[in-house]
């Protein structure tokens, strides 16, 4: 029940006096209460649970997470190259 | 799906599976504390392609399987009467009470309605002011805002026929209960993310200090999950227990302060049971003074429906990490998706509904990571 899914602010309306939004996500469109998150606008991400925007994804640390994980490892592989072969 | 794919690629998931079986000397428990986490594993094999030295134990994170059956009760109680329409997540309706489901209440006649949002249950009792809405609010604390929302906004219109039956509960007490058990063999904790979206992570800084145990805040996905586990085990191969996010990109320390305002508005402690569990201090949510008229037990007044947990299914045994669901003697036999003994078979993020989807024929593993 806690899933919440990814999806991107195409268009932010007023509902009587809620900030709503309709998101889409890969394709498929919905509305969103944005009312938790007041600094999220058009073309920002959210995590969307239950029809609330839960939180901003930050997409900057979306991308510093896969690189991290791309770069895991490669340290060893670098270091290990310079060492002789016994 | 944008952000959601990035994180499902296989060869990065091999990259943490690597990292892991380098990191690992010994054995070690560690248990994901959310339901759509135990799924996420379970669907992609996770607990059977790590290092044997590492076991995943699967916690009580589901909120339709610890509303406690009293609660259930009470629920096909009120969507039973007269000019009620009762609105639910979806989750809940096939959730087995002592001898029907809110499915059976609506086959029976009842107006039991399925809602994406609590929004939509409040537009309901908008537009039928001379019947009855009352919406189930089950939840942990990432569903907690939405449902406060619905009571501010039946507040803020003044519908006097719209209130909730709450069946609030909260993480961090329910890993205190495990981690102050006797039996408990858990030696770290994936949090769960979208708890920490909202509630953020400060409130188990105590936790890891005082029983010294890594609690890391862990997303969804394959790469979040395994990232999570990673982490985990280099904090204790490395003797720490400190509270560490391995899912950035949705959770901030201090978490969504104007989600957390609303529900201090709205919502206060409580002593809460959790269904196969049992009584846990201080661990849910019911409404406030201020909000109490939109109390459903005190409307509709079942608090006489009361009822004790069936004794022959063990879903608390595996609600705490202390069997496996495939362990019990009744799974997938007498117990499956269509004759649930036991809510833990038909939510979608019970331990025995997964176990059950992916893990019904046994295949054995015979392709490793690359």
């Amino acid at each position: 029940m806690c899933l919440g899914i990814p999806g991107k602010i195409l268009e932010v309306h007023d509902a009587r006096g809620t900030r709503m939004a309709i998101a889409d996500f890969g394709g498929v469109t919905k509305t969103v209460c944005l009312a938790y998150v007041p600094d999220v606008g058009v073309g920002d991400y959210t995590i969307v649970h239950a029809g609330f925007a839960i939180t901003r994804l930050d997409e900057a640390s979306a991308i510093e997470t896969l690189q991290m994980f791309a770069e895991l490892g490669m340290l060893e592989v670098e270091l290990g190259a310079e060492e002789p072969v016994p | 799906m944008k952000y959601l794919d990035e994180f499902r690629d296989p060869a990065l998931a091999g990259r943490l599976f690597a990292e892991i079986d380098a990191a690992v000397t010994r054995p070690w428990a560690l248990m994901e504390v959310c339901g759509g986490q135990t799924h996420a594993i379970i669907r992609n094999g996770i607990d059977q392609l790590l290092p044997d030295q590492v076991e995943l134990i699967h916690g009580p994170g589901c909120p339709v399987c610890v509303t406690p059956l009293e609660t259930i009760e009470r629920a096909l109680e009120i969507a039973s009467g007269p000019d009620v329409v009762f609105c639910s997540f979806g989750d809940m309706l096939r959730v087995p009470g002592r001898a029907r489901d809110l499915f059976a209440v609506k086959a029976e006649g009842g107006d039991v309605r399925v809602v994406y949002s609590p929004l939509d249950a409040v537009a309901v009792a908008e537009a039928n002011p001379d019947r009855q809405v009352v919406f189930f609010g089950v939840g942990f604390e990432t569903t907690a805002p939405a449902n406060a929302m619905a009571v501010v906004q039946a507040s803020d219109r003044g519908l006097s026929n719209f209130s909730l039956l709450v069946s609030h509960v909260l993480v961090p007490p329910a890993i205190e209960a495990i981690l102050s058990s006797p039996t408990s063999r858990v030696d770290g904790f994936l949090a769960a993310g979208h708890v920490c979206s909202v509630m953020g992570t400060w409130q188990y800084e105590p936790l890891a200090e005082r029983y010294h145990v890594p609690i890391v805040v862990t997303g969804f996905e394959p790469l979040d999950v395994l990232d999570g586990i990673r982490r985990c085990i280099l904090q204790l191969e490395a003797g720490r227990g400190e509270v560490e996010n391995a899912y950035p990109r949705a959770v901030q320390a201090e978490g969504n302060t104007a989600a957390q305002d609303v529900l201090a508005e709205v919502f206060e402690v409580c002593d809460r049971s959790w269904r196969g569990i049992g009584m846990i201090p201080a661990s849910g949510w019911r409404l406030t003074p201020a909000f109490a008229d939109f109390d459903a037990e005190q409307r509709f007044d079942v608090s006489d429906v009361t009822a004790d947990e069936p004794s022959e299914c063990r879903a608390g045994e595996v609600l705490q990490g202390m069997i496996k669901p495939d362990e019990c003697e009744w799974f997938g036999t007498t117990c499956t998706p269509r004759t649930p003994m036991g809510a833990t078979m038909v939510s979608s993020e019970g331990a025995c509904a997964a176990y059950y989807q992916y893990r019904r024929i046994a295949t054995p593993v015979s392709v490793r990571h690359g």
